[in-house]
């Protein structure tokens, strides 16, 4: 959808800003094409269909991927090892990853095949599963096209019960209610677990784990729903954290619709390593690209740790680096919701203008992106009937500035994690202003050269400014200097350092590879 | 009578305040109006109505009256109540614990220091356990602190060292051990299932292993925080919402002095 610019931008200002991002990105991205991670790896093997957990518990894939660290030889890729065991014994690669747990096999002692046999070999699995997520794809299109799309914006809500079956009540419930989009919170501190937990899950903190069996249950749940109400409810969950890409792939087996999925998100707010967060961005992106997912971008944590008007730009210089990093993991705009929030000061005069400017400042800038905003949290104090008004308020904006995705505010946000009572009433709060207020956006110009044009004209500069700056240290050296964000980040620490991967010459990821030739972006490994 | 919101039933009670027997108010003196939102997990309808009055009622609300109730899903309903409140306390018994500290500003608290102290006092802080929120600890700690209190990092006479989220017990322990901190400030969030309460005591159990519990001024900070909460688990003192860095600071100082006149 094209927007006529009420702001007087000068695009030419944003012309420049997406070509500084692209160089950033790909000076970066030199770097991703040369590593692979341990979570990339088991990613690999999750896609060839190894699944389950041996007697202690350890999901499969970790099994496989330490198993093949252990002898030295990780730098060629799992793919390389399992083909060629494969190749060796007929056996399939979950039959294989089983006789890896109870040592009954070392892959890594096997006689080695040809490598176009190994290729060879891999390719029909690779198909078969490639095929799941293909299908899971136009599914979802088809079930999209059967109940109509919505053109209003998407009503986003969260479960957090901890207990996967409580969280299908509530989620059931919000959706008839009216919610759109659906997110299991994931437990508190599964971003930092070097694994997936298998199973279904009852028992987490501040949310619920993430895992496929959890993700198939929901899906189940919300398609029920989705045919009872004649509209297609989407599911979300996280790409965040040490094991993006996995989350991507069992995410792209159970048709889970968005992901949150930033690429400096861990770095800077989960103290994750740059460069292994750099690299598993990358393939996890891929997978989502590959299976139509749209994906959530983290800006609005910018604000809540920073002042809401004096980090604007960071927002903006943030949304045009995922823009970028997107684009070469082949995400279209239209699966690209970029982040931003309602977050500042409420004793800020003018805020609400302010804030008007900068949602308005996104819309004309990635005018096709199913933006993602966020509601009010950093300044929600427990008094429930203000947070309603601030709720309200941001609710204006969204159908004033045409708002995709947006994150429903509970009024008893900073109180507990929401009641079915308190999404209900969130729920009615945004039906009633979207309706009420639907076509207001179209009747307002914005005064020339008013607050409205001037402060987003100013973000504008800024974040140009900032990206300059980031352009000439490189991302690294940025996130180094603490140049963003006001965080320093070490490149050689923060978690999961040790699980990145120097890729062998010979080295490959049969999935990069066939994604990355279908999404057109040239096949590479 | 219908729906009882302008009730015109006259009532008799004493309209004088009395600190003895206090209650809620409405716009009467001791009229004891309160209002109680709930969902119960039945079908919206005459029973579910009578259910919600029924548990009004044994909640102590005398004349409860449904102003407003709305299906949820096929079977929760959502119900909002008014009554009068049959209960009273006696205000002139109650004792609290809040912190007890004179806040500072920015600039005394530095000066103080400086003449008190006379080196900077080295603080740090870190939300701790599994909870990722850094909103808290940020709020105390940040150079730009919160809604317009400047955080620890801006005064010139403390050294600060925000560790941010998710650092474990042992780590943060470590870290206060090497930076030879004299304030440790922990931050929770999530306090689900009472998760807060079992890493705050697992905390205070290592520093004692570690035999440096009584070298720190150790203090909790979060939402769901009271004083009294963080005393019994053996803090120094706890802080809730709406808490800036200069009360913080005020209660540090103070108590850092305390503990070095009792040497004396």
């Amino acid at each position: 959808m094209t927007v006529a610019s009420k702001l007087n931008l000068n695009f030419n200002l944003v012309e420049k800003a997406r070509k500084i991002a692209e160089v950033i990105v790909l000076d970066t991205q030199k770097f991703i094409d040369n590593h692979s991670t341990t979570s990339n790896e088991r990613t690999v093997c999750r896609l060839l269909g190894i699944d389950g957990i041996d007697e202690f518990g350890v999901p499969l894939p970790n099994v496989v991927v330490d198993h093949i660290i252990k002898t030295g030889k990780i730098s060629k890729g799992v793919a390389f090892y399992i083909g060629n065991a494969i190749l060796q014994t007929n056996l399939s690669p979950q039959n294989i990853a089983e006789k890896i747990s109870t040592d009954q096999l070392s892959i890594t002692d096997l006689p080695l095949g040809e490598l176009y046999e190994i290729k060879n070999i891999l390719n029909s699995i690779i198909q078969r599963n490639l095929d799941i997520i293909r299908r899971n794809k136009h599914k979802r299109e088809d079930l999209i096209n059967k109940y109509g799309e919505k053109t209003e914006p998407l009503i986003y809500l969260i479960v957090a019960t901890g207990n996967i079956f409580e969280d299908i009540i509530q989620a059931q419930a919000a959706a008839r209610q009216g919610a759109d989009v659906i997110a299991v919170i994931r437990s508190t501190g599964q971003s930092l677990l070097d694994y997936v937990p298998y199973g279904n899950t009852t028992e987490g903190f501040g949310g619920t784990y993430a895992t496929q069996e959890n993700f198939r249950l929901m899906r189940t749940a919300l398609d029920k729903v989705s045919e009872e109400e004649g509209r297609y409810i989407r599911l979300t969950n996280y790409c965040s954290g040490l094991c993006m890409p996995e989350i991507a792939a069992m995410g792209a087996f159970e048709r889970i619709d968005m992901m949150l999925n930033d690429a400096l998100y861990g770095i800077l707010f989960r103290d994750i390593n740059m460069q292994r967060t750099i690299i598993d961005q990358h393939f996890s992106r891929m997978i989502n690209a590959y299976a139509g997912v749209i994906i959530n971008t983290g800006e609005d944590n910018y604000l809540t740790t920073d002042d809401a008007f004096e980090a604007a730009h960071t927002v903006l210089a943030s949304q045009f680096i995922n823009e970028q990093f997107a684009k070469l993991a082949g995400l279209k705009e239209e699966q690209m919701g970029l982040g931003h929030a309602f977050e500042m000061d409420p004793n800020l005069e003018n805020g609400f203008i302010y804030e008007l400017a900068q949602a308005q400042m996104a819309r004309e800038i990635f005018p096709n992106a199913p933006l993602k905003y966020m509601p009010p949290t950093k300044y929600m104090t427990g008094n429930v009937f203000k947070g309603h008004v601030q709720d309200a308020l941001f609710n204006i904006i969204t159908i004033l500035t045409n708002q995709r995705i947006h994150l429903l505010g509970m009024l008893t946000e900073a109180i507990h994690t929401p009641f079915m009572s308190d999404r209900a009433l969130s729920i009615e709060n945004a039906k009633y202003i979207f309706k009420n207020m639907k076509n207001l956006g179209d009747e307002i110009t914005f005064k020339e050269g008013g607050i409205i044009q001037q402060r987003s004209n100013e973000v504008l500069t800024k974040a140009l400014e900032l990206l300059t700056k980031i352009k000439e240290e490189g991302l690294f050296k940025t996130i180094e200097k603490g140049i963003f964000a006001g965080i320093k980040r070490p490149i050689d620490g923060g978690k999961g350092l040790d699980g990145v991967i120097q890729k062998d010459t010979d080295y490959f990821n049969p999935f990069l590879e066939q994604m990355s030739i279908e999404l057109k972006l040239g096949g590479k490994k | 009578m219908g729906g009882g919101l302008y009730s015109t039933d006259k009532k008799e009670f004493d309209k004088n305040l009395d600190l003895t027997r206090i209650k809620p108010y409405g716009d009467t003196m001791n009229d004891g109006k309160v209002q109680i939102s709930f969902t119960l997990p039945i079908k919206d309808g005459d029973k579910a109505i009578h259910a919600a009055l029924e548990l009004a009622k044994k909640m102590g609300i005398e004349d409860p009256s449904v102003a407003y109730h709305q299906s949820l899903d096929e079977d929760f309903t959502f119900f909002i109540i008014y009554g009068e409140l049959i209960h009273t306390v006696n205000y002139t018994q109650i004792k609290t614990e809040s912190v007890k500290v004179e806040s500072m500003t920015l600039e005394e608290i530095n000066h103080y220091i400086k003449e008190n102290i006379k080196r900077k006092l080295i603080v740090i802080g870190a939300t701790t356990g599994t909870d990722a929120h850094t909103v808290g600890i940020d709020a105390i700690m940040n150079m730009k602190g919160f809604a317009g209190h400047y955080g620890l990092e801006r005064y010139e006479m403390i050294e600060t060292h925000n560790l941010g989220s998710q650092v474990s017990n042992e780590e943060f322990i470590k870290r206060a051990i090497e930076l030879k901190a004299d304030v440790l400030l922990v931050s929770q969030t999530v306090t689900q299932k009472d998760i807060h309460v079992r890493n705050l005591t697992n905390l205070v159990d290592l520093l004692e292993a570690e035999g440096i519990r009584e070298k720190v001024i150790l203090i909790c900070g979060g939402a769901r925080i009271t004083n009294e909460l963080s005393k019994e688990l053996g803090y120094d003192a706890g802080f809730g919402s709406n808490t800036y860095a200069e009360t913080v600071a005020s209660f540090f100082i103070h108590e850092y002095l305390r503990r070095k006149k009792k040497i004396k």
